[in-house]
């Protein structure tokens, strides 16, 4: 490289004020293999790159320095235009004479001055070692997984494929639908969940594009943005859907009775059943866990049950029935996988898991519903009675650092005035208490929706935590305070729902060290960046939506779904997937395979070439974060233009400098 | 002491009646405080505004029967100027003084006999009327 141009910014009086920019020019004129020099007010304005521009094509330069500001700020503007002209972009460097120069010597002018030559004189050093570059292309493979079949999973899904892409939905429940499922009557308009669920959950279904994978999980990941391998394990349902008519025989016969996980363990099921008791749509499975068939232990003949298989008309049944695995390649994955509520057995001093009458809010949830184990009835779980009192509890493990999870949970106050509601509604002369330390309503007609519930029905809102509630006679008596009377007080209840504190789906943990996504102290999903990278997670291709990422209601699940859709569209915009090429390179010849900086990568772009047993770097995942390079003990890996060679030449023109002065 | 809150007091009749006579509805009130923070009489009471109507939502007779605020109520209306629900406080506290006025000796209040006929000349009628009202037995 010999004809190098210097290029030096005044940024109005940030730099100039400090650095004598004139001074700069020409000590910088005089350096090693430059052939053009010159200072300009704002370099990287219109007529600024212009400037640049210029200068390279008038004077062949093939070597560029900008000193202004932060590369941060003008890399890729200086870069793009030389390019423009000519030049490979990865021949221009930035030598920041701003932020490390101006700026922390404003008031001494000689020393800004000479330390930006020298800063100058080490970036064209640089430059000079630097390779021409090319873009990396990465081939895009346009198909979408979807992790998780709630609401924000099929949201992400039709929006996706409405636009024109294959997606695959990979649901561990035997349903699409999630909590949503689970849950009567929306806030802040009360609308019926069911039917809404139901109308997505057939789009779904009659999807030319969404293939939906129940019973299933993800068994192993490889690959990166563009080009995901996932491999999927598929419980077997033991019944054939194709020949099964819905007739129902095998419940009747079915020995087995455990409770009813879609009812919160307010009705009971065989080990045959139906996911969604109350939802006609969905066809019989067997939960190999419960099947006496699978157990140890054989019936009074002798025989391992198959009382099912003998009631099936349709012989549908096929106890022999095994789990299966299958591949799907796809170019992005959304991980959809929502919460599990916090167990109410947590929390002892309300009796919860323990006494019949303290219920978590989705149990209240199941009694509402018109399909549900009591026909939509409010009755209490222990005697059937209509209860007369109820205390809500909010913030149910939620809001305790000390003890149990120290985030708001979000929907809850929401969901409880909607239950207490909805139950005065349904019992008029009954009376609903809510315990609350603060009610958030943040959002549109929230607050209305609360204040109406507090004007119409009457709702007893009690500001303070409870203490305990225990049962007296055929009651309940909730121990609580008011801070607005100031007054202790002692409530009889007849049903207390506790509004418990959401927490991860169980497994995730495990499932985002496959995807090699990071999780937050709490076990949520972590996004990039909470403001600008909300749905982007700490894999490229992997983007993130609803309670897996924390705890929230479901305008705000479905908003975050569609956002990884269009996040998704975006990047299927192009053809191919381009990558920078600053990226880590390994030295054949040099690495040892000791495998070291595949630990370190933060990224996973470190893989073992098992046939060469050495260390090779994925391209497509690289960051060029560095990582690698100071882990590896044989100095294996170097980063491309960014080598060690460049780096102590760099530090050996500012510590020569240094010994002069 | 434990207070006991019950749906027999939430919905009893005392505060049924107080709602009626007032025609107030206890439960607008979201317990800012925006009523005690303006009410020029606060000093003199022992329940703050916001407090009575907080023992009316949970049904506290007893409490408000007894407490001082009622007649310390200058019925200056500045709480219902300044509450944010539209909540008339001083139509509850004057529903108060009803209710205990029916309730107790109709003999409780001043007699115009006891007084001269020179200082009935001199004394405000304002101060008279209100005489009427409150010099109870408390
Ligand atoms: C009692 C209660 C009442 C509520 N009421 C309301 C209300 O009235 N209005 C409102 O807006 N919000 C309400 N909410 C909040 C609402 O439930 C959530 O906002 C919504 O369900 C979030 O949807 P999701 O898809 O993110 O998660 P989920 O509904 O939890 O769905 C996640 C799905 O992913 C699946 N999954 C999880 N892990 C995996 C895995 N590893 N592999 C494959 N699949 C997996 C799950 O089986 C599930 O089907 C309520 C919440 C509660 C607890
Ligand atoms: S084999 Fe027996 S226990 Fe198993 S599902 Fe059929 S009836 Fe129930
Ligand atoms: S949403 Fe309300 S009830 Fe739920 S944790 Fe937050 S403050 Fe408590
Ligand atoms: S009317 Fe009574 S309670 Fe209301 S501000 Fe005036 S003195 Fe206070
Ligand atoms: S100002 Fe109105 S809403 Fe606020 S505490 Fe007083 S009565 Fe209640």
């Amino acid at each position: 490289m010999k004809k190098l141009g210097v290029f030096v910014c005044w940024c109005g009086s940030n730099i100039a004020s400090s650095v004598d920019v004139e001074q700069v020019v020409v000590q910088a004129a005089k350096l090693d293999g430059v052939v053009h020099a010159e200072h300009y007010m704002y370099m990287c304005s219109d007529p600024g790159q212009q400037k640049v521009k210029d200068a390279i094509k008038e004077k062949g330069l093939d070597g560029v320095v900008v000193a202004c500001c932060s590369p941060r700020m003008h890399e890729n503007t200086f870069r793009k235009a030389a390019g423009l002209v000519g030049l490979n972009p990865f021949l221009l460097e930035i030598a920041n004479i701003r932020e490390q120069c101006s700026w922390v010597h404003a008031n001494n002018k000689p020393v800004a001055t000479a330390k930006a030559v020298s800063i100058i004189e080490a970036t064209l050093d640089k430059v000079k070692q630097n390779l021409p570059l090319e873009t990396i292309t990465i081939p895009l493979n346009k198909r979408v997984c979807v992790v998780g079949g709630g609401i924000a999973g099929i949201m992400s899904a039709l929006d996706l494929a409405d636009a024109g892409y294959e997606v695959v939905i990979i649901e561990k429940e035997p349903a699409i639908g999630g909590h949503v499922a689970q849950i009567s009557t929306t806030f802040p308009y009360f609308q019926k969940l069911p039917e809404l669920l139901q109308k997505k959950i057939d789009e779904v279904n009659a999807h030319p594009r969404i293939t939906v994978y129940l019973s299933s999980e993800v068994d192993e990941l490889e690959g990166y943005v563009g080009n995901f391998k996932v491999t999927i394990r598929t419980r077997p349902a033991f019944v054939d859907h194709d020949k099964c008519t819905g007739c129902g025989k095998c419940f009747e016969v079915c020995p087995v009775s455990v409770p009813d996980e879609f009812n919160r363990g307010l009705s009971q099921r065989g080990a045959i059943f139906r996911y969604n008791q109350g939802s006609e749509h969905q066809l019989p499975i067997i939960n190999r866990d419960d099947c006496l068939h699978f157990s140890d232990g054989e019936q009074e003949n002798g025989e391992k049950c198959q009382l099912c298989v003998d009631a099936c008309a349709e012989q549908a049944i096929d106890l022999g029935a095994i789990r299966s695995l299958q591949e799907e390649l796809v170019g992005a994955i959304v991980m959809a996988t929502g919460y599990d509520v916090y167990s109410p057995a947590n929390l002892p001093e309300y009796g919860g898991g323990r006494l019949p009458d303290v219920i978590d809010g989705l149990a209240f949830e199941r009694l509402l519903d018109p399909k549900g184990p009591t026909g939509g009835r409010i009755v209490r779980p222990s005697d059937g009675r209509v209860p007369k009192s109820v205390v809500f509890i909010q913030c149910a493990g939620s809001r305790d650092p000390e003890r149990h999870k120290a985030y708001c949970s979000r929907a809850c106050c929401m969901y409880t005035a909607k239950q207490a509601r909805l139950y005065k509604r349904q019992v008029d002369d009954g009376t609903a208490y809510i315990s609350y330390m603060d009610i958030r309503s943040d959002s549109r007609d929230f607050e209305e929706f609360v204040q109406q519930g507090m004007e119409e029905e009457n709702l007893v809102y009690i500001r303070g935590r409870v203490a305990k509630v225990f049962p007296e006679g055929d009651v309940l008596k909730v121990f609580t305070a008011d801070t607005l009377s100031g007054r202790q007080l002692e409530i009889e209840a007849d049903l207390v729902v506790l509004a418990m504190a959401m927490e991860p789906k169980s497994g995730v943990r495990e499932l985002a060290k496959k995807m090699n996504v990071t999780i937050d102290g709490d076990g949520f999903l972590s996004e990039t960046h909470i403001k600008l990278y909300p749905v982007e997670s700490s894999t490229k291709g992997v983007y993130l939506a609803g309670c897996g990422q924390s705890p929230k209601d479901i305008t705000d699940t479905v908003s975050q779904a569609l956002a990884t859709s269009g996040k998704i569209q975006t990047m299927f915009s192009n053809e191919t997937l381009i990558a920078d090429p600053l990226i880590a390179e390994v030295k054949e010849d040099v690495c040892s395979g000791c495998g070291i900086c595949i630990d370190i990568c933060p990224y996973g772009a470190r893989i073992m070439d098992d046939f060469k047993r050495i260390s090779m770097v994925n391209q497509a995942v690289c960051q060029g974060c560095g990582a690698c390079i100071a882990a590896c003990p044989n100095k294996a890996c170097e980063l491309i233009n960014s080598t060690s060679r460049q780096f102590i030449r760099m530090v050996d023109d500012f510590s020569h400098k240094a010994q002069m002065a | 002491m434990k207070t006991v809150v019950s749906r027999d007091q939430v919905q009893g009749d005392f505060v049924k009646k107080v709602a009626e006579i007032s025609g107030e509805n206890f439960f607008n009130c979201y317990q800012c405080g925006n009523c005690s923070a303006g009410c020029p009489s606060v000093n003199e009471m022992d329940l703050l505004p916001s407090q009575v109507v907080r023992y009316l939502q949970l049904g506290l007779a007893e409490e408000v029967r007894n407490c001082k605020s009622m007649w310390v109520c200058a019925a200056c209306m500045m709480c219902q100027a300044r509450c944010p629900k539209g909540v008339d406080i001083s139509k509850i506290m004057e529903a108060l003084r009803v209710l205990q006025l029916r309730e107790v000796d109709a003999k409780a209040h001043i007699d115009v006999t006891d007084f001269s006929e020179d200082y009935l000349e001199r004394a405000p009628q304002i101060a008279m009327i209100s005489g009427y009202r409150k010099f109870l037995p408390l």
